[in-house]
C-alpha cells in the first residue's frame, strides 16, 4: 500500500511537471504580451521594452520557466500583473467555489440519475424507460449556458427562491453560501444527469442478463434486492471511469456557469488571465487544476478497487 | 387449494406440510408449453412435456444441446422472462400449482422449497459479492437468521460440499475459486434452505471430467442426507445411467421415452434413445475407436419437421414416420412410455437387446 501511494505521488509529481511546461509553452506562445493590458493600447515601443524587462519577460523562455519553478517550488506563484493579489490568494479563493459547483452538481447528477437508471433499466424500452431516455436526450442538448438562465429567469428573478448573481463565501456563513451555490449546480448537472443515465441503464440492462441474475432470482430474492444488491454494483465499472472523465472535465471548465453567476471560481479566473496575458496567474491555476486532476484519478482508481474486487492494486 | 383458484392473494403464506400425501409424487408436471416468440417465429422450446418425480427422488432429464432440457427444468420453476414466453400447462409441486402463482409466492418457493444448480459455475456466482453472502441470501430471507446465525450456517453448508478451511472461504470472492469449487458452491447454495427439489441444470458440463464424478457424488450424497429430489438435467447419458432412478429422453422440446432407469437400458424402444446409448464413449473400446455421433442436427423448432421429429436422423424411420407424428404410448410395463411407430424392440431380438443394454448399465459412466 505504501509504495502504491509512493508510485502514485512520484506519477503526480511528474504529472504537475509536465503540465506546467506546456502550459507555460502555450500562454507565451499567444500572440501579445501582458504589456498590453496593463498599459493599454496608447504605448510607445520604449515604455513596453521597459516593462518587458521590469517583469523578466525579455528573458529566454526556458530561464523565465526556470525562474518561475524554482518560486512555485518555494511554494510562491508570484502576483497578476493587473490586479497584484497574488496567485495563491486568487487560488485560495477561487478552488473552493469550482469544488463546491462540482460537488453539488454530481451528487444531484448521481442522485437522479442511479435511481433513475434503477427504475427503468427493469423494463427497458417500455413507456417509463422511453420518457427518461428522450428525457436525457433533451438534458444532453442543453448546454449551461442556456440553462443558467433558464434556472436564473424561474428561481431568481420570477419566484425569487435563490439570487440570481454573487455568493456569500463559504467560510462566512456556510448555510447562505450553500444557498447562493444551487443554481449555478444545477446548471452544471444536466450533462452529467444525462450521460450518467444512459451509461448506467445500458450496463445495468446488460447485467440483468447474466446468469448470475437468474440465480439470484431462483434463490427467491425480491427484485428490489435483485437490483440494489446483486446488479447495482457490476454495472458501475463503466460509470465510475466516465464520472472521473467528466469531473475532470469540470475542473476549471465551469467558467461559463461562473461568469454568468458572477462568481471568482478558478475556471472563470483562468479565462480571463489568458485574455489579459496574466502569465503567472494562468500558470499557478493551471498547476493547481493538474494536480487536482490527477488526485481526482488516483481516487477514482482506488474506488474501482472499491466497486470490483477482481482489480487489485498490484 | 381450491381457494387459491379464485384469486392469487400475493401476501398469503404458503403451507408445506410433509404429513399430508407423503405417497403423492412431489413434482406432476402435465402436458407443459413454452414458446418465446422471436423475430423468426414462435420457438416452440417445450412441446407438452408430463412427468412426474417421487420424493426423494432423482429423475435424469437427457438430450441434446437444443432439445428443450434447460427450458423445461426453467418452466417447471417458473424461472423464465416475463415477455415474450407463453407457458401452459400444469406444474404440482408439493401440492400447489405453481402455474398460477402470483410472483410473490414463487419468491417463497424459489430458494427454500425448490432451488437450482445452474450450468456455468463460472458465470452463476455473482463476481463482486462474497460468497458467503450469496449463502446467507438466501438463509436470512428465508430461515429468517441474523447475520451471525447465517454466517455459521454458511461455514458449514461449504465445509459439507467439501470446501477445505471453510471459515477463511466465506469471505472469498468466486474469481478466488477453481471451476470444481464453484460448482460446490453453487450446491451449497442451492441445498442453502433445505430444498424438497433440487433441478441440476447441467451441473457438470462446465468441469474437467475428474471433478465431473466428485460433484455428481457429492449431489448424490447431499440428496440422500436431505431425502431431496432431484432433476438432473444432462446431454449426457451416462451421467444419469448409475444415479438416475428414471430417465426422460427429450428430442425437440419432447419427451420420446421415458422409463425406469434399468427398463430404459434394459428394454430401449426409441431409436434416438438407443443413438444417445451409443454416442456414450467406452472404457472397454482400444483407444482410436471413433465415437458413434448422431448424424444431422436437431430441427428447427420454429418449423418442426412434419411427422416424427427425430425421422430426418433416423436410421429406420420408414415412410409412416415422416407422415405423422408418433404419440406417447405405453410400454410393455405400465411406467414405459414412448413415442415411436417402429420400436428397437419389434426389430430386435428380445435376447440381443437385453444383453447388450445390461452391459450399458455396468458400464460405469464415462465421467464417473
Amino acid at each position: 500500500m505504501l509504495s502504491y501511494l509512493l508510485k502514485r505521488l512520484a506519477q503526480l509529481v511528474v504529472v504537475a511537471f509536465i503540465i506546467s511546461v506546456l502550459v507555460f509553452l502555450l500562454v507565451h506562445l499567444l500572440p501579445g504580451d501582458p504589456t498590453v493590458s496593463i498599459l493599454g493600447g496608447n504605448v510607445t515601443a520604449a515604455n513596453r521594452q521597459i516593462l518587458l524587462h521590469e517583469l523578466g519577460l525579455n528573458t529566454p523562455l526556458y530561464h523565465q520557466y526556470w525562474i518561475w519553478l524554482i518560486h512555485a517550488l518555494h511554494g510562491n506563484l508570484g502576483q497578476s500583473y493587473l490586479t497584484h493579489e497574488t496567485v495563491g490568494h486568487v487560488i485560495a479563493t477561487g478552488f473552493p467555489i469550482d469544488v463546491e459547483l462540482i460537488i453539488i452538481s454530481q451528487v444531484v447528477a448521481f442522485a437522479v440519475a442511479i435511481p433513475v437508471a434503477l427504475i427503468t433499466s427493469r423494463r427497458p424500452n417500455r413507456p417509463l424507460d422511453n420518457i427518461a431516455t428522450t428525457g436525457t436526450f433533451g438534458l444532453l442538448a442543453l448546454p449551461p449556458f442556456l440553462i443558467a438562465p433558464i434556472l436564473v429567469a424561474i428561481f431568481a428573478v420570477g419566484l425569487h427562491w435563490f439570487p440570481a448573481t454573487g455568493y456569500v463565501p463559504f467560510s462566512q456563513n456556510p448555510a447562505s453560501n450553500l444557498h447562493d451555490m444551487i443554481l449555478p449546480g444545477l446548471a452544471l448537472t444536466a450533462g452529467s444527469i444525462a450521460v450518467y443515465y444512459r451509461l448506467l441503464r445500458s450496463d445495468l440492462i446488460m447485467t440483468l442478463q447474466e446468469d448470475f441474475i437468474t440465480m439470484a432470482r431462483s434463490k427467491g430474492l425480491s427484485n428490489r434486492r435483485i437490483m440494489m444488491r446483486q446488479a447495482f454494483r457490476p454495472s458501475t465499472f463503466s460509470l465510475l471511469a466516465v464520472a472521473g472523465v467528466n469531473i475532470g472535465a469540470l475542473l476549471a471548465g465551469t467558467f461559463i456557469v461562473e461568469y454568468l453567476f458572477a462568481m471568482d471560481g478558478l475556471g472563470y479566473s483562468i479565462v480571463q488571465a489568458v485574455q489579459q496575458r496574466d502569465y503567472l496567474l494562468v500558470q499557478g491555476i493551471a498547476l493547481v487544476v493538474a494536480i487536482a486532476y490527477v488526485v481526482l484519478q488516483f481516487i477514482i482508481d482506488f474506488l474501482f478497487t472499491v466497486v470490483d474486487p477482481r482489480v487489485t492494486r498490484e | 387449494m381450491s381457494s387459491r383458484r379464485s384469486g392469487r392473494p400475493a401476501d398469503r403464506t404458503l403451507e408445506f406440510l410433509d404429513v399430508t400425501d407423503l405417497a403423492d409424487p412431489l413434482l406432476v408436471v402435465k402436458d407443459l408449453h413454452t414458446s418465446f416468440r422471436t423475430g423468426r417465429g414462435t420457438v416452440h422450446a417445450v412441446d407438452g412435456v408430463s412427468l412426474t418425480v417421487g420424493r426423494g427422488k432423482t429423475l435424469g432429464v437427457v438430450g441434446e444441446s437444443g432439445s428443450g432440457k434447460t427450458v423445461l427444468a426453467r418452466s417447471i420453476m417458473g424461472l423464465l422472462p416475463t415477455r415474450d414466453v407463453i407457458r401452459s400447462g400444469t406444474v404440482q409441486f408439493a401440492g400447489h400449482e405453481m402455474t398460477t402463482m402470483a410472483p410473490a409466492q414463487l419468491r417463497q418457493v424459489w430458494g427454500a422449497q425448490m432451488s437450482m444448480i445452474f450450468q456455468d459455475p463460472m458465470t452463476a456466482l455473482n463476481p463482486v459479492v462474497r460468497i458467503g453472502r450469496q449463502i446467507t441470501d438466501s438463509l436470512r430471507l428465508h430461515l429468517h437468521m441474523d447475520r451471525k446465525e447465517a454466517n455459521a450456517t454458511a461455514v458449514e453448508l461449504l465445509r459439507s460440499v467439501g470446501i477445505p478451511s471453510p471459515e477463511e472461504r466465506v469471505r472469498w470472492y468466486p474469481f478466488q475459486l477453481s471451476g470444481g469449487m464453484r460448482q460446490r458452491v453453487m450446491i451449497a447454495i442451492a441445498l442453502a434452505c433445505g430444498p424438497r427439489l433440487v433441478l441440476a441444470d447441467e451441473p457438470t458440463t462446465g468441469l474437467d471430467v475428474s471433478v465431473q464424478a466428485q460433484i455428481l457424488d457429492l449431489l448424490e450424497a447431499m440428496q440422500s442426507e436431505r431425502h431431496m429430489a432431484v432433476v438432473l438435467v444432462t446431454h449426457d447419458l451416462g451421467v444419469v445411467a448409475k444415479r438416475a432412478d428414471e430417465i426422460a429422453v427429450m428430442y425437440a422440446g419432447r419427451i420420446v421415452e421415458r422409463a425406469p432407469t434399468r427398463t430404459l437400458f434394459a428394454h430401449t424402444h426409441m431409436p434416438y434413445t438407443r443413438a444417445l446409448m451409443d454416442s456414450i464413449p467406452r472404457l472397454a473400446n482400444p483407444s482410436g475407436t471413433r465415437l458413434q455421433a448422431i448424424g444431422g442436427r436437431p430441427p428447427d423448432l420454429i418449423h418442426p419437421p412434419k411427422g416424427c421429429r427425430f425421422a430426418p436422423r433416423c436410421p429406420y424411420a420408414q415412410d409412416k414416420c415422416r407422415e405423422s407424428d408418433p404419440p406417447l404410448r405405453t410400454a410393455a410395463s405400465s411406467d414405459h412410455v414412448f413415442a415411436c411407430w417402429f420400436p428397437l424392440v419389434d426389430r430386435v431380438s428380445a435376447d440381443g437387446s437385453a444383453t447388450s443394454s445390461a452391459s450399458a448399465v455396468d458400464r460405469e459412466a464415462p465421467s464417473s
